[in-house]
């Protein structure tokens, strides 16, 4: 039965795959020359995103972003793979030094902050520059912060795993939304809204603000699996 | 022209830095060079409008690589020449 299930759904897949490609023509001229011009006139005109870069990253080139964060979990999970019979316990790990008073009060003022410019950067990612990598590795080092202020500071490897996985999940169920309406895989079936608001550009916000959770949830459990690595 | 001798000056400080921590036997100031390294890219990335990049160079490469190197280091050993010196680590243990 599972295997039947399986079957089913690479068949639906493989028969969207081979109409998408059938239709595609690859190679011809016009893959060459119009595809710069497309872009900048698209973003303002049709997509209402102030920022092209963004635009490009998820919308056009959406199926890229979702091979790099791809990329980012299996070296991250490879490295986790590698170091996890040889870690201390939590809070018992002897690689650093204890820190002083200043750097602890020090950066627990400042980790909040971290925290909301990272947030501020992936869920603003197409308005201002950033996006969904830019501000999840600035949580990430919020967190590194933390790590290496408090010796007994920890952080939930299966919350991490969770949020990293629905994060993952979310990212490619959006994508799919775009078969409705005779679409392709992330294409973008929600209103595009006013050019300079926060409710604009379709479904780029909701990419954005996942892959930040993703990449967040990577990187610090990276930080974490090296820091309580046993000598 | 100010722009010009601002590039110039910070395409000099990364070739001198990138030569110092190759150069540089003591690992500790070879990965801060390292740092350093990003840290002018980062300015070059701002100043070449690429605001996007710049904020990825200065989370990863300032502070995430930088720090993982050091525990790198603080994990195995401080100087490059350190394990050919010390005989005990010359047998494989184990």
């Amino acid at each position: 039965m599972r295997k039947f299930i399986v079957l089913l759904i690479l068949a639906v897949l493989g028969y969207f795959m081979f109409d998408i490609f059938s239709g595609l023509h690859l190679g011809e001229p016009h893959f060459v020359n119009g595809v710069k011009d497309f872009y900048l006139s698209k973003t303002v005109s049709d997509l209402h995103v102030a920022n092209t870069i963004t635009s490009i990253v998820v919308n056009f080139r959406g199926f890229d972003t979702l091979g790099e964060v791809t990329v980012l979990f299996l070296a991250v999970s490879a490295m986790g793979s590698v170091l996890y019979k040889k870690r201390h316990e939590a809070g018992t790990r002897t690689v650093l030094f204890a820190s002083s008073n200043i750097v602890r009060s020090g950066s627990k003022l400042l980790f909040p902050a971290i925290m909301l410019l990272g947030a501020y950067v992936f869920i603003h990612g197409h308005l201002s520059p950033g996006g969904g990598f830019q501000g999840g590795t600035i949580i990430a080092t919020g967190f590194l912060l933390m790590l290496l202020a408090y010796r007994d500071f920890k952080v939930s490897h299966h919350i991490l795993s969770y949020v990293e996985s629905f994060a993952g999940i979310i990212f490619v169920v959006v994508g799919l939304f775009g078969f409705m309406g005779g679409g392709t895989f992330l294409q973008n079936f929600m209103p595009a809204g006013e050019l300079n608001e926060l409710f604009s550009g379709g479904v780029i916000g909701i990419i954005y603000v996942m892959v930040g959770f993703k990449v967040a949830a990577e990187l610090t459990g990276l930080i974490y699996t090296i820091l309580h690595e046993k000598d | 022209m100010i722009y010009v001798i601002l590039i110039i000056f910070l395409l000099l400080l990364m070739v001198g830095a990138a030569v110092y921590a190759v150069v540089q036997k003591d690992l500790l100031y070879a990965v801060i060079a390292t740092g350093v390294i990003s840290l002018v890219l980062t300015v070059m990335f701002y100043i070449l409008q690429a605001p996007d990049v710049a904020l990825t160079e200065a989370a990863i490469g300032v502070a995430l690589t930088t720090i993982i190197f050091l525990i790198t280091i603080r994990n195995t050993l401080r100087h490059e020449d350190e394990y050919y010196k010390n005989d005990k680590l010359k047998t494989p243990s184990k």
